[in-house]
């Protein structure tokens, strides 16, 4: 199904002329090659196969339990596949720390916000900056130059991605005392932070009102246009379908279907996992 | 007592709001003036107006001594429990590593009759402290918080048992006559003597001072930031890029490192140091000093610490109602400990970032994302 993808075009829904101007590259950023995850009976991820192409945003969808987090996770560094092994920029990262592969250039969200509630907005964006700087403990305990530099650099770059989610106001307070959506805007900040090459967003919009998910598309799609590829997990198919380049579907595990959005909505597979026809006949 | 506490939560809450909006000169002016206080304290001259403040029962100075080391100790032990959020139950073993380092180099008692000055030890004390942190941290720090929890309780106890028993170590016998501290003053008498225990006081006041600097310049860098995140939640803290394990070693060791200095220190005023000085309790109590002065913050360790050390000696030589206080100390100890959980479960100095080591389990496991 994957040969079909020869040019991926505009999503059809109207989308910023931003969009229409990115030329996807066929250069592999992320291969997932015949991944099978298990945990104990439970084949969460079932010969899992696809490839993730630099510069593109890529929808990754199916219905609950599907295995769209574990994915994530397996390719996160949080479990390890029973089968096949994930690429990244050409290296393999089964076996790699996660704090590794952050520094290799992934980077996350979370399904359930998972922010350090205590630090305030500004810290924890300082936390993903930290991925790349050397200061020593004894750098830190002495002030050192390369501490101070470091520092400074952070600091520039927490208040420009605060500034970029659009929750400058909120600096100094404790993430939890953010609004949910804030939270959910900060998070995708920290991620930032580490200077990702792909960025993966597990259900970022998950709760959102329409008009916050029409901000969150335009994000989205901001992102996209500073150079990161963008992984995508979403639930909402009209908020799928009008940000990404392509779209693989997963169920039960396994892979669907994969291709342009148009393609993968008029899929009969995809449109009977959506409305459970198989199983329910009275449909 | 609703009421009660909300009088004194809006004026904690007044006080703080001063503290952090008023100018700076403020600031550095009242903090100076608490370090000319505590400097000032041991003196007659100056402690004799303060009241019921000078303990009764024992030698003030002795007591302030005592009370500074655990302040020290807090201080050290706030790194790891408060900061990267480690149950450290066994802190007092790197006190005891400190405090026999010092007397097996220095006391004639030793096998190995080296007989090192006091100064020379000291920065052993401190190395081999920092040593044993990171052997004990290097296989257990990969556990998670239950596991270290039981683990360091038998470092300290282990420790405990090869003092008591190992011929080598001397046991209740003990290692006496080690050195002081060096320095004389103009007439040839040694500032660190016997009698006066004043000087050791000022001595640890002065350390005191120089590790909170050294630890709030941590605390305010990356290293802070990691351990703080690594509390919060540690598999979100390795996924945004911070070595976790390696922090967590450097909070341990460096934790360590403060608690050999404190035993080092104790050794060189004491002049003897024996099993006996090494009882599960001590660990306990610097434990609980430090979740009582408000985990996760360097103002309330050291509150803590003080306040915790001082009002155990406090009741030394108090009668009520024919009974002596001081045999009851650790009951009443453990009454406020427990009034303080159900009251203000964040500490006498409540913190910000407060932990979240007791109130929060979720991130033992990690599930879905
Ligand atoms: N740690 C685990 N242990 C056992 N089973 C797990 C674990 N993590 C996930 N699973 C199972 O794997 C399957 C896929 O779960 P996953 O969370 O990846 O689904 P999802 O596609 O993200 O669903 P949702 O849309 O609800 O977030 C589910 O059946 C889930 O119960
Ligand atoms: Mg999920």
């Amino acid at each position: 199904m994957g040969e079909t993808v020869q040019k991926p075009t505009v999503p059809e829904q109207a989308g910023p002329p931003a969009a229409e101007s990115t030329a996807v590259t066929r250069e592999p950023l992320l291969e997932v090659d015949h991944v099978t995850l298990r945990f104990g009976g439970v084949v969460a991820l079932n010969d899992v196969n696809f490839t993730l192409y630099k510069g593109e945003i890529l929808g990754l969808i199916g219905p609950n339990g599907a295995g769209k987090t574990t994915c994530f996770n397996a390719m996160t560094g949080i479990y390890q596949p029973s089968e096949g092994e994930i690429r990244f920029r050409g290296e393999r990262i089964t076996g790699k720390k996660k704090h590794q592969i952050t520094k290799m250039g992934m980077a996350r969200t979370f399904q359930n916000i998972r922010l350090f509630p205590e630090m305030t907005a500004l810290e924890n964006i300082q936390v993903g900056a930290d991925a790349h700087h050397k200061t020593s403990v004894i750098s830190a305990l002495f002030r050192l130059p390369r501490h101070r530099r470091e520092e400074r650099d952070g600091l520039e770059k927490a208040e420009r991605l605060l500034d970029f989610v659009g929750i400058s106001g909120r600096m100094h307070d404790a993430a939890r005392n953010l609004s949910y959506g804030e939270q959910r805007r900060l998070e995708i900040a920290r991620a930032l932070a580490t200077d990702p090459v792909l960025l993966c967003l597990d259900e970022p919009a998950a709760g959102f009102n329409p008009a916050e998910k029409e901000e969150l598309l335009q994000l989205i799609r901001r992102i996209r246009d500073q150079g990161v590829t963008v992984l995508l997990i979403e639930h909402d198919m009209r908020l799928v379908m009008g940000v990404t380049d392509r779209i693989v579907v997963l169920e039960f595990g396994k892979k669907i279907a994969e291709g342009l959005p148009a393609e993968v909505r008029e899929d009969h597979r995809v449109i009977a996992a959506y409305l459970g026809v198989p199983d329910d006949d009275v449909a | 007592m609703t009421s009660v506490r909300e009088w004194f939560d809006s004026g904690r809450h007044a006080v703080s709001e001063r503290w952090h909006n008023g100018p700076r000169w403020m600031r550095w002016a009242l903090i100076a003036a608490v370090i000319v206080f505590f400097y000032a304290l041991p003196n007659r001259e100056f402690y004799q107006w303060l009241g019921p403040i000078p303990t009764t029962g024992s030698n003030f100075g002795h007591v302030l001594f005592t009370v500074s080391i655990y302040v020290l100790l807090a201080v050290g032990l706030n790194i790891v429990v408060g900061f990267a959020g480690l149950l450290d139950l066994g802190y007092f073993g790197f006190f005891a590593v400190g405090a026999y380092t010092v007397a097996v180099f220095t006391s004639p008692s030793s096998d190995l009759k080296t007989l090192w000055p006091w100064m020379l030890a000291l920065p052993l004390a401190i190395a081999l402290t920092m040593l044993s942190g990171v052997m004990l941290g290097t296989p257990t720090l990969r556990l998670r918080g239950d596991y270290l929890a039981i683990v360091t309780l038998g470092f300290a106890e282990m420790i405990r048992v090869a003092a008591t028993s190992s011929e080598f170590l001397k046991g209740q016998r003990g290692f006496n006559q080690i050195p002081h501290p060096p320095g004389s003053y103009p007439d040839g008498k040694p500032i660190f003597g016997v009698l006066d225990p004043r000087p050791y006081y000022w001595l640890v006041l002065t350390l005191i001072i120089l590790v909170v600097i050294g630890v709030q310049n941590l605390n305010r860098s990356r290293v802070g930031r990691a351990w703080i995140a690594i509390r919060e939640d540690e598999d979100a803290a390795q996924l945004m890029g911070v070595p976790t394990f390696k922090f967590k070693l450097w909070a341990f060791a460096s934790g360590a490192a403060i608690g050999g200095l404190a035993g080092a220190l104790f050794a060189g005023k004491q002049n003897f140091v024996s099993s006996q000085n090494l009882e599960l309790l001590n660990s306990i109590i610097i434990l609980a000093a430090v979740i009582l002065g408000g985990s996760g913050n360097i103002v309330g360790a050291i509150v803590g610490g003080g306040l915790v050390a001082y009002l155990i000696e406090r009741f030394r030589g108090i009668e009520f109602f024919g009974i002596e206080l001081y045999e009851y100390r650790f009951m009443l100890f453990g009454l406020v400990l427990v009034v303080m959980m159900i009251f203000r479960p964040q500490g006498l100095v409540a913190n910000r970032r407060r932990a979240a080591e007791f109130k929060d389990r979720r991130k033992e496991v990690i599930v879905g994302g």
